[in-house]
């Protein structure tokens, strides 16, 4: 195995995309028997990294190299990174709910006897991993019968149970309670006792410096910075400096906001995760927004941004547990969409191809869609005053395309997301939620985005912005709220903010 | 070829089925040395075959929304044999037992949206329990035996348009009637359409010759069936069940393309969340769409035992086959969110069509079963073949543009 003190070196990786360079002569190295944490923002390419180690992008796809425990490994694919003894512990879990533990950890390996599975051993051993991840359970139990962390450990000793030499937990503790948490970083340094070798991708820069041994920052698909640490003395500023230290180029639109009076305003909202009974995603949240006033919502996925705001929507996300809406000084309960739609509000969702459209329609079906009422002429559907709509967006918009009448698959991103803002602008909207409005747009259309954002606000309307991307937000909006796993961590007027005081609001540093 | 293009309209796929049915009526009719284009045959093509078609409207739109409904034949015999049985024993005008039909298919259409739309419970597990329960039902309330259906409903199973006026028109005029109005407004939409498309601009539209050549050969299709239908023999004419069919395919074409409702129905089929988060109520949509599906199958019911006389304990039996095989034909996805109810009515014609023309030939029932599998499996491979390919149909490859190349490079 040769001398060498790294279990792991990828060297010069460059991966690109159709139009997109996602990786640029990225290095990575991971000494043994250590736990190596990866930090960067969202798109900042851990992800695609990750995926070109498991052989997720097959040998080939990619540029560079990757040792692993000496050797220059081609991995095709995942089962063959995972034979070296490579396992990604992902975000989302994999595990089959209605089966057993037994069952889960054995899938695709199982163990058999003449051709039949031999139960006998397979539970034995299962007990014997179990003990390894702390876990004291029976191993017939059912996966839907227990807990999110406990799922996560099952998920840790189903790889342990393939002789893993280097464990990769992607932003493994977003999902799990602090308990949990403490619990699995724990075990982490238990396996790192045990000649394990663990990568860990996360925001959470407490608990990098709780565990890690060194941590390197990626941005924009380059490593910026790679450095070891000494447990416990990690300096966090440095960290988020290397995160976001990029400048803020002229990207940006000139704008001048004139806010009036406060017409919309929440107060104390809170909401339960439909699918984890006593998790809050929303804690107490309020905030305002002024007419023609631009306000942004900065937090790193996962953060509750979405569900805040879809959950604002007539209740489209969650279970409502308390708080009030005050729209133009009225309180309103938004009971549905339609409600919501009623009451002025308009959302874009962030999944423009799952939520934000019917890709199966055209243009001009799309744009009026929100608000049908508007063309109908007695019972029945205008197709005149469709087609007018459609076409007065389609300039005002400047919507690239040869026909309304097309479907809007034909169209690139940035148009597609005109199409979606051209719909909910015919509601005619007081207020406009826009989840990641420029996700996946190349940046000449952004910039157009941005543009449309300032005239809504010079209309008159109070506009909120969701991004990941701070810098679009410290160009484009007037005031920014941060927030962090479901609370509102702080305000701040976008003059005074800067990347590193918002992002040590995004993320819970220990000194907080 | 560009120009045989302008004529047919810019959307050539809808227009596969249609030349499909041409190729069949015309490869039958010289097979049959002619005894498929005539007056008499037609008109029992039409009038025995109409309650499928009713029952295709419906199911399309079922299937729009990504739903299948199986109890549909067991819904419209039940309908019709409620209202035989108390029809007989009340001695009931027979409008008042068409209303009960009516009234029965509400309900049970009311049953299945509910489970569906506020259960949550699959449409096909749904209905598969509704087809058991009122097939049984059936069985039941009729005791096995045969019931008479009220003497009006005759007329509206298998009647025929009334005569009156001047002889000299040498055929009926009701019929005479209903094809001229057929053709002006055919020539009245394509001129409107004409006018709306040349007053907005842009390159898409259609030159004036290409429009005129349009009107003029569709009118003298119309023309032709409107002469086959009223030319036959004394007492008949176009038949009552198919001027039904046509008032409902009318009022369905309406409903799905010009209101509220049916781009709901688009809507909810092509995108759940995306209709949801539009303000579309999804589960009022499932709720109206399987109870609309339920109330024609009732009318399809009762236009059944009036052409039959009797309602049987069996009548209904695999109905819901042919109207879901007459959707897929018409170009439906069985994911959902795509088909049209002109386009169905192509598709039931061409099951028709294909019962009709195997009939004439004296092809054995068996045969014309294990027939109509076949083409309905090759209608809807042709059509997830040219969407994986990308190619938009036959016709689209026979007559390659510019214009369809341009719109992938946009």
């Amino acid at each position: 195995m040769g001398s060498s003190p790294f279990i792991l070196q990828m060297k010069g990786i460059t991966k690109e995309f159709p139009g997109v360079r996602a990786l640029d002569n990225v290095t990575l190295e991971v000494h043994t028997d250590s736990i190596h944490a990866i930090c960067g923002e969202n798109g900042a390419g851990k992800s695609t990294l990750m995926k070109v180690l498991s052989g997720v992008y097959p040998y080939g796809t990619y540029e560079g190299q990757i040792f692993f425990m000496g050797e220059e490994m081609r991995f095709r694919n995942i089962k063959e990174s995972e034979h070296a003894g490579i396992a990604i512990i992902h975000q989302e879990l994999t595990m089959i709910p209605e089966l057993s533990i037994t069952e889960n950890i054995f899938m695709g390996n199982e163990i058999t006897k003449n051709g039949l599975i031999d139960w006998d051993t397979q539970k034995q051993k299962t007990v014997e991993i179990l003990k390894k991840v702390g876990l004291n359970i029976s191993p017939d139990t059912l996966i839907k019968h227990m807990g999110v962390g406990q799922q996560q450990l099952v998920e840790i000793a189903k790889a342990l149970s393939k002789n893993v030499k280097l464990l990769i937990l992607d932003e493994p503790t977003s999902a799990l309670n602090e308990d949990d948490s403490e619990n699995l970083l724990q075990l982490m340094l238990g396996l790192k006792k045990n000649g394990i070798t663990c990568i860990m991708i996360s925001h959470k820069l407490n608990e990098i410096a709780e565990v890690s041994d060194a941590v390197t920052v990626i941005r924009d698909g380059q490593t910026v910075e790679s450095y070891e640490v000494e447990a416990g003395h990690v300096d966090e500023d440095k960290i988020i400096r290397s995160m976001v230290g990029r400048s803020i180029e002229n990207r940006y639109p000139e704008h001048e906001s004139h806010p009036g009076d406060i017409i919309f305003e929440v107060k104390d909202w809170c909401v339960e995760d439909p699918e984890v009974p006593g998790r809050l995603v929303c804690k107490n949240s309020s905030f305002n927004v002024r007419a023609g006033e631009i306000v942004g919502f900065a937090g790193l996925m996962g953060a509750g941004r979405t569900e805040l705001m879809r959950s604002l929507f007539g209740r489209n996300y969650g279970i409502y547990k308390s708080g009030t809406i005050t729209i133009k000084g009225k309180t309103v309960e938004l009971h549905s969409v339609e409600d919501a739609i009623e009451n002025g509000i308009a959302y874009v969702p962030e999944d423009r191809k799952n939520l934000g459209l019917n890709l199966l329609d055209s243009i001009r079906k799309t744009i009026v869609s929100a608000d049908l009422k508007k063309i109908l002429t007695g019972w029945l559907l205008d197709a005149d005053k469709e087609l007018a709509a459609a076409e007065e967006y389609r300039k005002a918009l400047r919507i690239k395309t040869s026909s309304v009448d097309v479907g809007v698959t034909t169209l690139s991103g940035g148009n597609q997301q005109k199409v979606v803002l051209s719909k909910w602008m015919f509601t005619e909207p007081d207020v406009l939620i826009l989840d990641e409005p420029t996700r996946g747009i190349d940046v000449g259309a952004k910039y157009e985005i941005y543009k449309l954002i300032h005239e809504l606000a010079e209309q008159g309307k109070a506009v909120i912005m969701v991004s990941s991307e701070l810098p679009e937000l410290l160009g484009v909006v007037d005031r920014i709220y941060t927030i962090f796993e479901g609370t509102i961590t702080g305000e701040l007027p976008a003059s005074e903010a800067d990347q590193e005081s918002l992002m040590k609001r995004m993320t819970v540093t220990s000194q907080s | 070829m560009k120009q045989i293009k302008q004529v047919l309209g810019g959307d050539l796929r809808q227009y596969t089925m249609v030349l499909a049915l041409a190729v069949l009526i015309i490869f039958f009719n010289v097979i049959s040395d002619g005894r498929m284009l005539t007056s008499s045959n037609f008109q029992n093509l039409l009038s025995g075959n109409a309650y499928v078609l009713i029952l295709a409207l419906g199911m399309l739109m079922v299937i729009v929304i990504g739903q299948i409904d199986l109890s549909v034949g067991s819904v419209a015999g039940f309908s019709a044999m409620a209202m035989c049985i108390l029809a007989q024993k009340y001695e009931l005008p027979w409008f008042i037992g068409v209303l009960i039909a009516i009234a029965i298919g509400l309900a049970i259409g009311a049953w299945h949206g509910f489970f569906l739309a506020k259960l949550g419970i699959p449409g096909f597990i749904t209905t598969l329990g509704g087809m058991l329960m009122f097939r049984g039902g059936v069985i039941w309330i009729s005791k096995s035996i045969s019931v008479p259906a009220p003497e009006e409903l005759r007329f509206f199973g298998s009647g025929y348009l009334p005569e009156w006026g001047p002889t000299f028109t040498g055929m009926n005029n009701s019929t005479l009637l209903l094809g001229i109005i057929a053709i002006v407004w055919y020539i009245y939409t394509e001129l409107k359409r004409y006018k709306s498309e040349a007053s907005i601009g842009g390159d898409s539209a259609t030159p004036l010759w290409a429009v005129v050549t349009r009107v003029v050969l569709v009118s003298l299709l119309l023309a032709y069936f409107t002469w086959l239908f009223g030319s036959g023999r004394e007492g008949t004419s176009f038949p009552v069940p198919g001027l039904i069919l046509l008032i409902l395919i009318f009022i369905y074409h309406t409903i799905t393309q010009k209101t509220t409702f049916g781009r709901h129905v688009y809507a909810v089929g092509g995108n759940k969340n995306a209709a949801a988060l539009s303000g579309v109520n999804v589960s009022r949509t499932y709720f109206l769409t399987m109870m609309n599906m339920s109330l024609l199958s009732a009318i399809a019911g009762v236009l059944f035992v009036g052409r039959s006389t009797a309602a049987g304990p069996a009548d209904g039996t695999s109905w819901e086959m042919d109207a879901i095989a007459s959707v897929f034909i018409g170009g439906a996805a069985v994911s959902g969110g795509v088909g049209t109810i002109l386009a169905t009515v192509v598709g039931g014609l061409v099951m028709a069509v294909l019962n009709n023309g195997l009939m004439l030939m004296g092809v054995g029932a068996d045969k014309t079963q294990v027939i109509k599998g076949l083409v309905l499996l090759a209608a809807v491979a042709v059509d997830v073949y040219n969407k994986n390919s990308g190619r938009s149909s036959i016709i689209g490859k026979l007559f390659p543009s510019k214009e369809s190349t341009e719109k992938k490079e946009g």
